[in-house]
């Protein structure tokens, strides 16, 4: 059954590989796509999702309660672990904070790494809240271009004040080999967690 | 590859989509039976080669091409074709209704993956 191709409805089911995903979180400009771009087989590509929502709390300065669309917009690069396995990562839209109302974006993912400028930890806290709270396994890339390295991992775990201390990697993402220890680091505490 | 902007007569190469992405989905924004994710993976089935596409929608001769070969996420269908990914999910559904195409979704396991999955995961990512 394993060479039938995609021939037939059932048989494709057990022929298909499996498609996983990882999420690549951080603010605006961290460098997302270039970690994609640096451990893809293709080239990072891009789509948007169109969402309606109701306007909540402090957007709507009307008090008045209407739909809004916002335009959300990600890239994406694959990678073909095996035969049966493809990951996709997935950068959250920078700038945008409703991706978080984008469920499929995050459901099933086998975990996350957030992104960070050592110059900006804050802007890796709605990230960090939002896997913490959906208890989504994560580590925390510290890009250090230019071999920049301005904090320690330590410090890094207590300004993001973790409730359970989260791998930290200090990376450059314009390095595939960086950019592998970082998700090699997430999949690890992943199996800790697996393991139980 | 632009295969959607190039071929789709919705589009026009200066003014961008001469429609509303919705019109080219009927106004549906989920497709109505099955259920797509953004990584669900689709490839056309063979039957899909003897279709008359004339009497089809471009779009959804456009996913057949681009997934004849391998199978292909909805959301690299939804890139590739520069599609909001709800409304391939619903072109998708039409194909799948059809019998043109064969899907399969991503595995249950993943929001809480074994062991064994995981470190399949690390053996791929360490060949990179």
């Amino acid at each position: 059954m394993e060479s039938a191709g995609y021939s037939q409805q059932g048989g494709s089911q057990l022929a298909m590989p499996t498609a996983l995903k990882i999420l690549i979180a951080g603010g605006f400009g961290v460098g997302k796509t270039t970690m994609i771009g640096s451990v893809s087989e293709v080239p990072p590509l891009e789509t948007e999702e169109y969402m309606t929502q109701a306007s909540v709390g402090v957007d709507d300065l009307a008090q008045i309660p209407e739909k809004t669309t916002t335009t959300v917009a990600m890239d994406f690069g694959r990678i073909t672990l095996d035969t049966e396995h493809v990951l996709y990562l997935f950068g959250t839209p920078g700038q945008e904070r409703f991706w978080f109302m984008w469920d499929d974006l995050a459901a099933g993912a086998l975990g996350a790494v957030v992104l960070t400028d050592p110059r900006r930890l804050a802007d890796s806290f709605a990230s960090v809240d939002f896997f913490e709270q959906r208890r989504i396994p994560f580590a925390i890339g510290i890009n250090c271009f230019y071999g920049r390295r301005e904090c320690t991992a330590e410090e890094v775990n207590a300004a993001l004040n973790l409730r359970n201390p989260a791998p930290v990697v200090m990376c450059d993402v314009r390095e595939r080999e960086s950019s592998k220890r970082v998700l090699l680091a997430l999949l690890e505490s992943a199996k800790t967690v697996a393991i139980g | 590859m632009g295969v959607g902007k190039k071929k789709s007569s919705w589009f026009d190469e200066e003014s961008g989509y001469l429609v509303r992405p919705y019109a080219i989905s009927g106004g549906r924004t989920s497709p109505e039976g099955s259920d797509f994710a953004l990584i669900t993976l689709v490839v056309a089935m063979p039957a899909s080669r003897t279709l008359d596409r004339r009497r089809e929608q471009p779009e959804l001769t456009a996913i057949l091409d681009l997934t004849q070969e391998r199978p292909l996420a909805i959301v690299e269908i939804a890139a590739r074709l520069d599609l909001p990914a709800s409304v391939v999910k619903v072109l998708c559904g039409d194909l799948l209704d059809k019998s043109m195409i064969a899907v399969k979704k991503p595995s249950h396991e993943a929001s809480a993956p074994s062991v064994e999955l995981l470190e399949r995961v690390i053996n791929g990512i360490r060949r990179l």
